[in-house]
């Protein structure tokens, strides 16, 4: 492993899409932040702009709107970097799979390297997600 | 010209002060997270973030003019490394510098947050030009209390500017902060750094709960990594600049150099400190508490200077 991966894994800024979530999961993200998890302990920070962003965190299931914007966000991103599929809606799509809005699972928009499913995740399941992806790498 | 070289790029610059900056800025983001009950990043991590960065794709937006996109965080990186120089040559006791160096430092100090307005100007992003506009506006109003802090030291020294002759004033008598006009001053100084650094109670520029990273939205990969690197020796620079100018400098003879890195750090301390327990200011408050109060303590400041307490 040369010293780039290294400083890749160690310091993953995230940046947060939300492609029609119902809120669940984002909370649970943010519980990640708070002084019971604290992922800024493994160096990652949660940035505003997805020009700074090495994870793209995507929730909720992708609708026929969001599609497009999570397209154009996935093209804006500085490569490389790993997207990061919460909860079961993009992995899948559960219940809103009949629905006439849905536009697919994440990964028929863009590739995914991580699926975390759950309904919503434990902030642990998060954590733990990651952090496997990142050792198999 | 070899001393010079080494000078630019490894003793007091771009190596020390980097290696230095970055231990600052780790420090200060674990302070952070002690204050918030957290754990904290690792010691390395400011490291982590750079090398990261510089492996990252550089993405240039459609609308930006390239040039100037490019050059804005050059020119600034360059600046710090030269502000750095004729700071901490003369704190650690080395000959250097000459008659008004205190005036180069002033300009050289200014031109990061100028490159920084350039570059967001140039990126055709509109977050980034109001982040621009509010770096313009709180520009304006830090730089002036800024000036008279320094105007009271200079008239405590005899109206010498020269950095060396200010230390060596205050080996002779004492530090400034004893002073009511050095404590006054000091006060200033240290919301004016705050400005400076653009941490929280001034960190309108790149607000990133309000316009997502301000005046570095469009920055990515190699561009970004030398705006990060000038922050991390800023956090540097600045508490050093403090250091010489109000607690008497630094001393390297036995323990004293414990007492000198202790400055420095209880310098960044305060700062961080004031960072996390106050909220952002709207740019009008900002302005309004440059302009009128800090310019009254400043002006104030002066006055005792010129009346010698």
């Amino acid at each position: 492993m040369g010293i780039k991966e290294y400083c890749f894994k160690k310091s993953l800024w995230v940046f947060h899409i939300a492609a029609s979530p119902c809120n669940n999961c984002d909370i649970e993200i943010l519980d990640c932040l708070t002084p019971r998890y604290d992922i800024e302990r493994f160096g990652m920070l949660l940035t505003g702009s997805i020009k700074h962003a090495d994870v793209l965190l995507v929730t909720g299931m992708v609708n026929k709107k969001a599609k497009k914007r999570v397209k154009e966000l996935y093209d804006q991103v500085p490569k490389p970097c790993v997207v990061v599929a919460v909860g079961t809606c993009p992995s899948s799509g559960i219940l809103f799979k009949e629905s006439y809005n849905f536009a697919g699972p994440l990964d028929k928009v863009i590739p995914v390297d991580v699926y975390i499913p759950g309904c919503p995740p434990k902030p642990e399941a998060i954590i733990a997600g990651i952090v496997k992806f990142l050792n198999k790498k | 010209m070899i001393k010079t070289i080494i000078h630019f790029l490894v003793f007091p610059g771009f190596l020390f002060l980097s290696v230095a900056g970055g231990f600052v800025s780790w420090f200060d983001r674990k302070i952070t997270a002690r204050v918030h009950f957290r754990k904290g990043p690792p010691l390395l991590q400011p490291f982590y973030d750079f090398i990261k960065l510089l492996a990252k794709e550089t993405l240039i937006p459609k609308n930006s003019s390239p040039g100037l996109f490019l050059l804005a965080p050059v020119i600034s990186f360059t600046a710090t490394i030269l502000a750095g120089i004729l700071i901490i040559l003369p704190a650690f006791g080395i000959e250097s510098g000459f008659q008004g160096d205190l005036i180069v430092i002033i300009y050289l100090l200014m031109i990061p947050a100028i490159s920084l307005i350039f570059g967001a100007l140039a990126s055709g992003n509109p977050l980034s030009s109001l982040g621009a506009s509010r770096e313009i506006k709180l520009l304006i109003s830090y730089e002036l209390p800024f000036l008279l802090t320094l105007l009271a030291l200079v008239i405590r020294t005899d109206m010498s500017i020269k950095i060396q002759e200010i230390i060596s004033e205050q080996k002779l008598f004492g530090p400034f902060i004893g002073s009511f006009s050095g404590a006054l001053g000091f006060i200033v100084m240290m919301m004016c750094v705050q400005a400076k650094l653009a941490l929280v109670p001034f960190d309108l520029a790149e607000a990133e709960t309000e316009i997502v990273a301000g005046a570095y939205t469009e920055y990515s990969g190699t561009p970004l990594a030398l705006f990060k690197i000038t922050r991390y020796m800023l956090f540097f620079i600045m508490p050093s600049f403090v250091v010489i100018l109000f607690l008497g400098g630094f001393d390297f003879k036995g323990w004293n150099i414990i007492l000198s890195i202790g400055k420095v750090l209880l310098i960044a301390l305060l700062i961080t400190l004031v960072r996390n327990t106050n909220p952002r200011v709207k740019i009008k408050a900002a302005m309004k508490f440059f302009l009128v109060w800090m310019n009254l303590f400043a002006i104030l400041s002066v006055i005792l200077a010129v009346l010698k307490y």
